[in-house]
C-alpha cells in the first residue's frame, strides 16, 4: 500500500525538483530581494522596506515604460491578429506540397535567433538602411525608423506571428470543409461566409494565440533592446538596466515582480474570459 | 426537355477524367439517385450540379437558364452535405434560419418558416439545441431543414444516410421519401447503396468510372441491367458463360432453357439469371440438377449455393416456414425459361 503512494510522489519528482529549483526558488528570491532597503553608497542592507514598490508606482518616468509596455503588446497582438488569421486561413485553403513549403516559411524564423533577427531589421531600419535606401530613390526623404516604438513593432510581429499563426490553422484544421460550402449554397457570400462561419469556428485559435503572442511581446527583452535603443525602454530592459548598470538590485526586483503580476493579472483574466466562450461554444 | 439538364458534362483532373460527357434531364418533382461505386464520379457530378466544382466541359442547365458559370451562392439549390456540415456554433433554429437570413426574408416570417420546416422534420421540440447535442439522425434532419427551408428548385443530397446505422438509415430512407413527397421539391441522392436508390427513387442513375451507363426506374433496372457491372452492383446475379444451341445456352454440356434470343447458333453468350428466379425442387425433377454446398439464413429468406455441372449457381429461397435442403443434399433447380437473360458476348459474332 505504501508503495503505491509513493511511486507516483517518487516519479513526479525530479521534475518537480527541477520546476522547484529553477522557477519556484528564483521567484522567492527576487520577491524577497524587492523588499530589501539599498542605498548607493553601501549597497543592499539588511532592513526591510515598501519604498521601491512605492518609487516605482509614484514615479511617472516607470509608470510611462509600463504604459508603452502595454500598449505595444497590445498593438503587436492585434496586428499579428489581422496578418497572422488570414494568413492561416490561405494556408489550410493550400494544396499539399505547397501548404508544407509555407508552412516551414512561417516557422523557419523560430529557427534563427531572436538577437540575429534583431539586428537584422535594425540593417533594413537604420538611417542608411535598405528601406531608407529605397525611400531615398523614389525621392522621400529619410524617415527615422531605428530606435522608435515602429520598429519595435514591427520586429516584435515578425517575430510573434507564427505564434498566432499555428494556433489559428490549428483550429481550421478541425474545421469541416464542407462548412464553408454549406453556407456558400445557402446563398452566402464568401465573405459572409467567412465572418459568420469560418470566423467564430477559428475564434478559440486566434485568442490563444493572442494570449501566446501577448505574453512574450510584454516580456520581450532582445528585441526593445536593440531596436529601442537607450532611450525607449520597455519592461524588460528597464528591469535590466536597473540590475546591470544602476545595480540597484531591489528596484530591479521590485520592477520584475510588478510586471509579473500585471502580466499574470492581464492574462488570466483573458484566459477565463476565452473559457467562458469555449464553454458556451462547445459545451 | 427537363427541368434540371445536364448535356455532356465532364470535369477533368489533372489528366484524368473524373466525369465523362454526362448528358441527363430530370423533370420537375423527380426523385433521382446517382448510383455507383466510390471514385464512379457521383459526388463530382452533384458537385458540379450544386457548383462547388466548375466542370471542365459541358452545360448544366436549370428550368431553362444556364447555370454552369452561376456561382454556389447564386444558384439556390439545397445541398445536404454527407458530413451534414452543419454550423457548431449556431443552434438547430439558427441552422435553418441561416439561408433565411442571407435572403434578408424579415425576422417575423424567417421564424415561422423555420418553425414550419422543423415541425416537417419533426425536431420542433429541439429548436433550442447545438448540433453536438443532437443524435445522428437529428443532425441529418436539420441538415434536410437547412436545405429546404429556402425553398429550393432543386435539393441535392450526397450520400445522406451513410452515417447512419443500418436500422436507423431505414427509417430515414421512408422519411426522406415522405419529406420530398409533401414538398415535392425536385431531388438528385448520390449513393453507393443499391438498396437505397432502388427503393426510393423515381429513377435511378448507374455511374461507372465517369460515366452513366444506365437511366432507368429502379424495376427495369434491376429486371434490364444494361451491362454485366450493373447485373452485379444491383442485386445479386448467376453468370453463366455458354455457347448458344438449341434455342438455349450450352454451358458444360447441358443446356439451359432461356429466352429466346437473337443470337447465331455456336456464338459465345453470356446467360443470367436472378437467385430468386431459381426454384429448388426434390432431388430428379426441375431443369437441372446440382447439390447444395453453403446454405446461409437470412431472415426474410435463405441463401443457397448449389453447385451444378454448369458452375455454383446462387439460389434465393423465401423463408416459408420450412427449411430448404441441408449442405451436402442434392437437389434439382427449376426456372422460368423467359428468366434465364442471353446476351451475346462482346466482340463474338451476332
Amino acid at each position: 500500500m505504501s508503495r503505491s503512494v509513493a511511486t507516483p510522489l517518487m516519479l513526479a519528482s525530479p521534475g518537480a525538483v527541477l520546476f522547484a529549483g529553477l522557477v519556484i526558488v528564483p521567484l522567492v528570491l527576487t520577491l524577497i530581494l524587492s523588499f530589501l532597503a539599498y542605498d548607493h553608497a553601501t549597497g543592499i542592507k539588511d532592513s526591510w522596506t515598501l519604498a521601491h514598490y512605492v518609487h516605482v508606482l509614484s514615479d511617472s518616468y516607470y509608470l510611462g515604460i509600463f504604459w508603452r509596455t502595454l500598449r505595444l503588446a497590445a498593438l503587436t497582438t492585434l496586428i499579428c491578429a489581422l496578418i497572422g488569421a488570414p494568413e492561416a486561413y490561405i494556408l489550410s485553403r493550400m494544396r499539399s506540397p505547397w501548404r508544407s513549403v509555407f508552412l516551414l516559411v512561417i516557422i523557419g524564423p523560430l529557427l534563427v535567433s531572436v538577437v540575429v533577427r534583431a539586428f537584422g531589421w535594425s540593417m533594413l531600419l537604420g538611417s542608411t538602411g535598405l528601406v531608407n535606401a529605397a525611400l531615398h530613390a523614389i525621392g522621400l526623404g529619410p524617415v527615422r525608423l531605428l530606435y522608435t516604438e515602429t520598429a519595435i513593432v514591427i520586429a516584435l510581429v515578425h517575430v510573434m506571428l507564427p505564434f498566432m499563426v499555428i494556433p489559428v490553422w490549428t483550429a481550421l484544421q478541425k474545421l469541416d470543409p464542407m462548412i464553408e460550402a454549406a453556407a456558400w449554397t445557402l446563398g452566402a457570400s464568401r465573405f459572409s461566409a467567412l465572418r459568420r462561419v469560418v470566423m467564430p469556428q477559428v475564434s478559440m485559435g486566434l485568442l490563444s494565440g493572442s494570449l501566446i503572442v501577448f505574453g512574450l511581446s510584454a516580456s520581450a527583452f532582445a528585441i526593445p533592446g536593440l531596436l529601442g535603443g537607450r532611450r525607449l525602454k520597455m519592461a524588460a530592459t528597464l528591469v535590466y538596466d536597473e540590475y546591470m548598470h544602476e545595480l540597484n538590485w531591489p528596484l530591479g526586483a521590485a520592477i520584475a515582480i510588478l510586471v509579473l503580476v500585471a502580466n499574470l493579472v492581464i492574462m488570466l483574466a483573458y484566459n477565463r474570459a476565452v473559457e467562458a466562450r469555449a464553454r458556451r461554444m462547445l459545451g | 426537355m427537363g427541368f434540371l439538364t445536364l448535356e455532356g458534362v465532364s470535369k477533368v483532373y489533372g489528366g484524368l477524367a473524373a466525369v465523362r460527357d454526362v448528358d441527363l434531364a430530370v423533370a420537375r418533382g423527380e426523385f433521382v439517385s446517382l448510383l455507383g461505386p466510390s471514385g464512379c464520379g457521383k459526388t463530382t457530378t452533384l458537385q458540379m450540379i450544386a457548383g462547388l466544382v466548375e466542370p471542365t466541359g459541358g452545360r448544366i442547365g436549370l428550368d431553362g437558364r444556364d447555370i454552369t458559370r452561376e456561382k454556389p451562392n447564386r444558384r439556390g439549390l439545397g445541398v445536404v452535405f454527407q458530413s451534414y456540415a452543419l454550423f457548431p456554433h449556431m443552434t438547430v433554429a439558427e441552422n435553418v434560419a441561416f439561408g433565411l437570413e442571407m435572403r434578408k426574408v424579415p425576422r417575423a416570417e424567417r421564424d415561422r418558416r423555420v418553425a414550419e420546416m422543423l415541425a416537417l422534420v419533426h425536431l420542433a421540440n429541439l429548436a433550442e439545441r447545438y448540433p453536438r447535442q443532437l443524435s445522428g439522425g437529428q443532425r441529418q434532419r436539420v441538415a434536410i431543414a437547412r436545405a429546404l427551408v429556402i425553398a429550393p428548385p432543386v435539393l441535392l443530397l450526397d450520400e445522406p444516410l451513410s452515417n447512419l446505422d443500418a436500422k436507423l438509415r431505414e427509417e430515414m430512407q421512408f422519411e426522406l421519401r415522405r419529406i420530398q413527397r409533401s414538398v415535392g421539391t425536385t431531388t438528385i441522392m448520390v449513393t453507393h447503396d443499391q438498396a437505397e436508390a432502388l427503393s426510393i427513387s423515381d429513377r435511378v442513375v448507374v455511374m461507372e468510372a465517369g460515366r452513366m451507363t444506365q437511366i432507368d426506374a429502379p424495376y427495369r433496372l434491376y429486371e434490364q441491367p444494361a451491362t454485366a457491372f450493373i447485373s452485379t452492383f444491383v442485386g445479386k446475379m448467376n453468370r453463366l458463360a455458354g455457347v448458344w444451341r438449341d434455342g438455349g445456352v450450352a454451358v458444360a454440356g447441358t443446356v439451359l432453357a432461356s429466352a429466346p434470343a437473337d443470337v447465331a447458333a455456336g456464338a459465345a453468350v453470356t446467360a443470367s439469371i436472378r437467385p430468386e428466379k431459381l426454384h429448388l425442387r426434390p432431388m430428379g425433377e426441375g431443369r437441372l440438377a446440382g447439390r447444395v454446398a453453403s446454405r446461409f439464413f437470412l431472415g426474410g429468406h435463405w441463401l443457397l449455393t448449389v453447385g451444378t455441372e454448369a458452375g455454383d449457381i446462387l439460389v434465393s429461397v423465401p423463408n416459408t416456414g420450412e427449411e430448404p435442403a441441408r449442405e451436402g443434399e442434392p437437389v434439382g433447380l427449376d426456372w422460368a425459361p423467359a428468366s434465364l437473360r442471353v446476351e451475346a458476348d462482346a466482340g463474338a459474332a451476332a
